[in-house]
């Protein structure tokens, strides 16, 4: 089977066009916008006028409208179909969030007006500062990390800043092996080395290897929970209490709280810090890689420390401080994360989907979340090999276990489903188990739609089995390009587009 | 609840097929003392649309919009007019609600963009290579400075006084634990000597052009000095729409630019989402931080694009990654692109000498009035006023009035009497007379 | 000249006092197509065990150790525009770095071929 079956004149195929850079159809003597002629003195610019083009192609606005809608055609998106990234929490992204963040009151506000034009955007902050301490049992929070990572680094920063405040140094953070990668790499950042803790064979941080690793020098546990296995660490609160008993502080990464809110607060956990990713547990847009959002719920212990801008309330109007010099009694901020105040817009957003479900349907959908992770695990069991006994949380693990002998690898499997019309689940992630295949149908999907999903991984598990697999070679064949060669990308970048060579183009 | 496809009787089937008695048994591994009945949590229940609506139309009608009145804020955030053309294709379904593109053969649009963001930024920085954006300009200028300290492998960064003051603070946060950051005094109006502080322990200096008073930097003469010591230049630009007028960084010498690309497609959203521009020359592509897409071909020889040497990212590299970013500022990055895309060189340089021009008219008339004086000899769209008597009184008075006057500098920590003003294409005559004339009143 | 293996999988072969050290062609295979090696700078001074250098292929990036402590005196230059060269003859053209060695006696500690060759048998 080869996209050149029935070829076409155009290159072109029925719904599915190709489409070049703009900068290989943009012309001189174009242009998408209408400005009046404005000559320029240089009285102004101090003779660092610019004197060469730019570069830039020009293009009208039907042809921009055109290059882009077609592109965007060439995307799988969570609006087109079901998108069981696991660890990625794609689920439905509402509408609604996108018009009230466009609000001129949001969208048209300076970060840097009168605060007393401003009252309702800080209103909002403290609204959605309300709903996070709420639903995690936590006292504070730091809203303006601007990603799941960057709520991490503010996190640690915010132990390092409470540990100083001490009096001591301490040097090593603990992260089990299993952990996504920025752990490490924010630890790394916020200039601690890392130090790993291994996992039991039921999936879970490995007590006898915390307990061995923890002494005076740590300054963090760093967990993720649910943990990456998808599966809930049953031993949380010894954790808690083993890591506080050390004098260290206790992070989690709430990547996946979207499995538990409403059902369980990290406060209740002997959590000291936690980011939560607003664009997966709140559904902000993932937009094909951010914008996201990472405030960073924290204790009462480190709670002085989070970093500016602070909210407070002063005389019946909300005010931002946004120097260390203003500071309340008994606030040490330890920094400041990024310019401004956070992602205002992303707030909006994720402060009408927490409205619209309510504290009742915020816990609904992380049952049902769990809830189908469990029937896709329950379903597929006997066809595919699970690491862990269930229950599972928001998602469902397998390995490849099951694939032995077959010819087929986990990159294989999860390259058919894009023949098949899915988005492949998340792959060779966590780490610890081999061929790891990470299913999260989110709460998104009806009955039906998971039933659909399932009958198609059964049956394509079965065709591995019964030895069918020669379209697992080298698929995926029917989207809209076959495998890329990843490896002459990485050994001779071409980062950018670079105009043909003239002499090349004559011929 | 409108977003929950399950019914009652469907999740009475699914728990069958599990084997499970009830919800319960599904989170019987969250330890008892730990878990909260639903009445532990006091928040309302689901509401409606229209009751949503209400509620955060309610927090906007609060604030005052840059749209609504006379408007003069920049200061690292500028109001321009994004074509309504933009907002319509960042909001396609394959856009907005994908993921970050793991899977190149089902990604290709988001790719392609990137690809053309990547080559729009180089191009506008007269920089070899750009990322496909990192969270925003003062987060990339953090990045910019550990990547000099790993490049050199020195630790001292010496910041100009005239980098914005939110900028300086988040590098500070980062780089402290890496390096030592020297930072020049502020000198409004005037650019600072920065070349005594350069010696062979710099791994960097880092200078914002136009600086947060609006003057415009020569960086020629800094990046010379720098590369004399074996130091690298970083160039800050926080208004990206001065590339259409301005020499670029690169062609002034920087090894590093970053910048704010608000100005293009993307709203002012009280400080965001924004997206950070970061852009190297070329020996410097594997350590930079952030995602790179990068050109190559199918299997059957096609065009295509991949995220490329992703081994200098967390999720391979973990803590021995160039940085720990994940999630950057995808969305923001296309509508940064789809608008640049609009303009195109004639619109882009049209933009720029429009803003330049707005601004040296409003100058002019400002620095007219009695008491007044304008202190940035050379600017942009930007410039600082210094008044009689306390500027954030002045904006206070003047937000009374409907006009949204500039930002006062003590806002970013500098002197009382310093009124930092900015103007773009979308303020008219008539918004400039009014300014003119309610600050005379004042006074 | 003898070459030496590591449990790593680097090859040290051993030409008077000098050294020249590469990963074996079971270690190319695991990592898949190299696309990138990060070399020591000449001069550099390692001990037994230090990181040397780094590979990198399109989904992992492995760290190379010093077999032996000593002195950098050479690197492969040509691997930054060809590192499919150590894919492609792993032994020979696609070596990283030689080293002046500091003390020959860390060789006893180093695998034979036959021994290195059980060694990845047995894994």
């Amino acid at each position: 089977m080869t996209t050149n079956e029935l070829p076409t004149i155009s290159g072109d195929r029925g719904l599915d066009h190709e489409e070049p850079l703009i900068f290989e159809i943009g012309r001189d003597g174009k242009c998408g916008v209408d400005f009046p002629d404005v000559t320029v003195g240089d009285t102004h610019l101090g003779g660092l006028r610019r004197k060469g083009k730019i570069g830039l192609p020009g293009l009208s606005e039907p042809e921009v409208v055109r290059l882009y809608v077609r592109l965007s055609r060439m995307n799988y998106a969570i609006d087109a179909g079901l998108y069981p990234l696991g660890s990625c929490t794609m689920k439905h992204n509402p509408r609604l969030g996108e018009k009230l963040a466009r609000l001129p009151g949001f969208a048209d506000l300076h970060p840097l007006a009168p605060m007393s034009a401003a009252q309702g955007a800080l209103a909002l902050m403290r609204e959605l500062a309300h709903w996070l301490t709420t639903l995690t049992g936590m006292p504070a929070v730091a809203l303006t990390p601007k990603a799941g990572a960057h709520g991490e680094l503010c996190g640690i920063l915010t132990i390092r800043a409470a540990i100083e405040a001490r009096g001591e140094k301490r040097t090593r953070v603990l992260i089990p092996e299993s952990a996504h990668g920025t752990n490490p790499a924010s630890a790394s950042f916020a200039g601690f080395t890392v130090d790993e803790i291994k996992a039991t064979p039921e999936g879970r941080v490995d007590l006898d290897s915390l307990r061995s690793k923890l002494d005076t020098d740590v300054a963090a546990f760093m967990l993720t929970n649910p943990n990456t296995c998808g599966l809930f660490e049953r031993d949380i609160c010894e954790i808690a209490r083993l890591v506080h008993a050390a004098g260290a502080y206790f992070y989690c990464d709430g990547a996946n709280f979207n499995a538990i809110a409403g059902r369980v607060k990290p406060g209740d956990l002997g959590v000291d810090a936690m980011h939560i990713n607003l664009h997966k547990t709140f559904s902000t847009p993932h937009g094909g890689g951010g914008p996201g959002a990472g405030p960073v719920v924290l204790s009462e212990r480190l709670a002085p420390f989070a970093p500016l801008p602070l909210l407070v309330l002063e005389n019946g109007a909300i005010r931002l401080i946004e120097d260390k010099s203003d500071a309340p009694q008994g606030s040490k901020p330890f920094g400041r994360m990024a310019a401004f105040h956070g992602q205002t817009g992303m707030f909006v957003r994720a402060l009408a989907y927490m409205l619209s479900h309510g504290g009742d349907g915020i816990r609904q959908a992380s049952e049902d979340a769990v809830l189908s992770a469990n029937y896709v695990l329950a379903s597929l069991k006997d066809v595919m090999s699970a690491p862990f006994e269930g229950p599972c949380m928001h998602e469902a693990l397998f390995d490849d276990t099951w694939l032995h002998d077959t010819g087929v690898t986990t990159l294989d499997f999860a390259k058919v489903m894009i023949d098949e019309g899915y988005h492949p689940m998340t792959m060779y992630f966590p780490l610890v188990v081999h061929g790891a295949m990470l299913i999260e149908p989110t709460e998104s999907e009806s009955k039906e739609s998971l039933d659909r999903f399932i009958h198609v991984l059964h049956t394509m598990a079965e065709e591995v089995k019964a030895g069918k697999t020669a379209r697992f070679d080298g698929a995926p064949h029917l989207a809209p390009r076959r495998r890329l060669d990843e490896t002459t990308a990485s050994r001779k970048p071409v980062l950018k587009w670079k105009a043909p060579d003239l002499k090349q183009a004559a011929e | 609840m409108r977003y929950l496809p399950l019914t009652a009787d469907d999740r009475s089937a699914m728990l069958a097929k599990i084997g499970a008695a009830d919800m319960d048994a599904l989170f019987r591994d969250v330890p008892k003392e730990a878990e909260a009945p639903l009445g532990a949590f006091d928040l309302p229940t689901a509401k409606g649309e229209i009751e949503v609506e209400r509620i955060l139309a309610k927090f906007a009608a609060q604030n005052v919009a840059a749209g609504n009145g006379p408007f003069f804020c920049g200061a690292g955030a500028y109001k321009h007019h994004i074509p309504a053309t933009v907002d319509h294709l960042i909001q396609r379904s394959e856009f907005l609600t994908s993921y970050t593109p793991y899977q190149p053969e089902i990604s290709q649009g988001t790719l392609q963009a990137l690809f053309e963001f990547q080559t729009q930024v180089a191009a506008l920085t007269g920089m070899d290579v750009a990322n496909a954006s990192l969270y925003d300009g003062s987060t990339a200028t953090a990045e910019a400075v550990l990547m000099a300290m790993r490049v050199t492998k020195r630790g001292k960064a010496i910041l100009s006084g005239g980098l914005h003051k939110h900028y300086v603070e988040t590098v500070e946060t980062v780089a402290n634990l890496h390096g030592v950051i020297k930072r020049a005094m502020a000198s409004p109006g005037r650019a600072e000597d920065l070349l005594p502080l350069i010696d062979t322990d710099t791994a960097c200096v880092v200078v914002q052009s136009p600086d947060v008073f609006g003057l415009l930097r020569d960086l020629k003469p800094i990046a010379d000095a720098a590369h004399a010591k074996g130091a690298l230049l970083i160039a800050v630009v926080t208004e990206v729409v001065s590339l259409g007028l301005i020499a670029s960084p690169g062609e002034q010498g920087a090894d590093i630019v970053v910048a704010e690309g608000q100005s293009l497609g993307n709203g002012l959203n009280y400080g965001g989402p924004y997206v950070g521009l970061f852009a190297v020359r070329e020996k410097f592509i594997r350590q930079m931080p952030g995602r790179l897409a990068g050109q190559t071909v199918d299997a059957d020889g096609r065009r295509g694009f991949v995220l490329t040497l992703s081994t200098r990212e967390q999720h391979i590299r973990r803590d021995k990654a160039t940085s720990n970013i994940c999630t950057n500022s995808g969305l923001c990055a296309l509508a940064f692109t789809i608008h640049l895309s609009l303009l195109g060189e004639d619109g882009f340089t049209k933009l720029a000498a429009i803003n330049h021009s707005r601004a040296v008219e409003l100058a002019d008339k400002l620095n007219a009035i009695p008491g007044v004086e304008l202190i940035t000899p050379s600017f942009f769209n930007e410039f600082t006023l210094k008044l009689p008597r306390n500027a954030a009184e002045v904006v206070e008075t003047l937000a009374a009035k409907g006009i949204l006057a500039g930002v006062p500098a003590s806002r970013l920590g500098y002197a009382d009497n310093l009124l930092i003003v900015a103007a773009t294409e979308t303020n008219t005559d008539e918004d400039v007379a009014a300014f003119a004339t309610a600050l005379e009143e004042v006074l | 000249m003898t070459t030496y293996y590591t449990d790593q999988h680097e090859w040290i072969r051993v030409d008077g006092d000098e050294g020249t050290v590469g990963i074996t062609s079971h270690a190319t295979e695991q990592l898949g197509d190299v696309v990138c090696v990060e070399t020591p700078s000449i001069v550099k001074v390692l001990a037994k065990g230090d990181e040397a250098a780094v590979v990198e292929s399109v989904k992992a990036a492995s760290e190379i150790y010093a077999p032996v402590g000593g002195t950098v005196t050479a690197v492969n230059e040509t691997l930054a525009g060809e590192p499919a060269n150590v894919n492609a003859d792993p032994e020979g053209e696609g070596w990283f770095f030689k080293i002046k060695i500091a003390d020959k006696a860390e060789l006893a500690t180093l695998l034979d071929g036959d021994k290195y060759q059980d060694f990845v048998k047995g894994l």
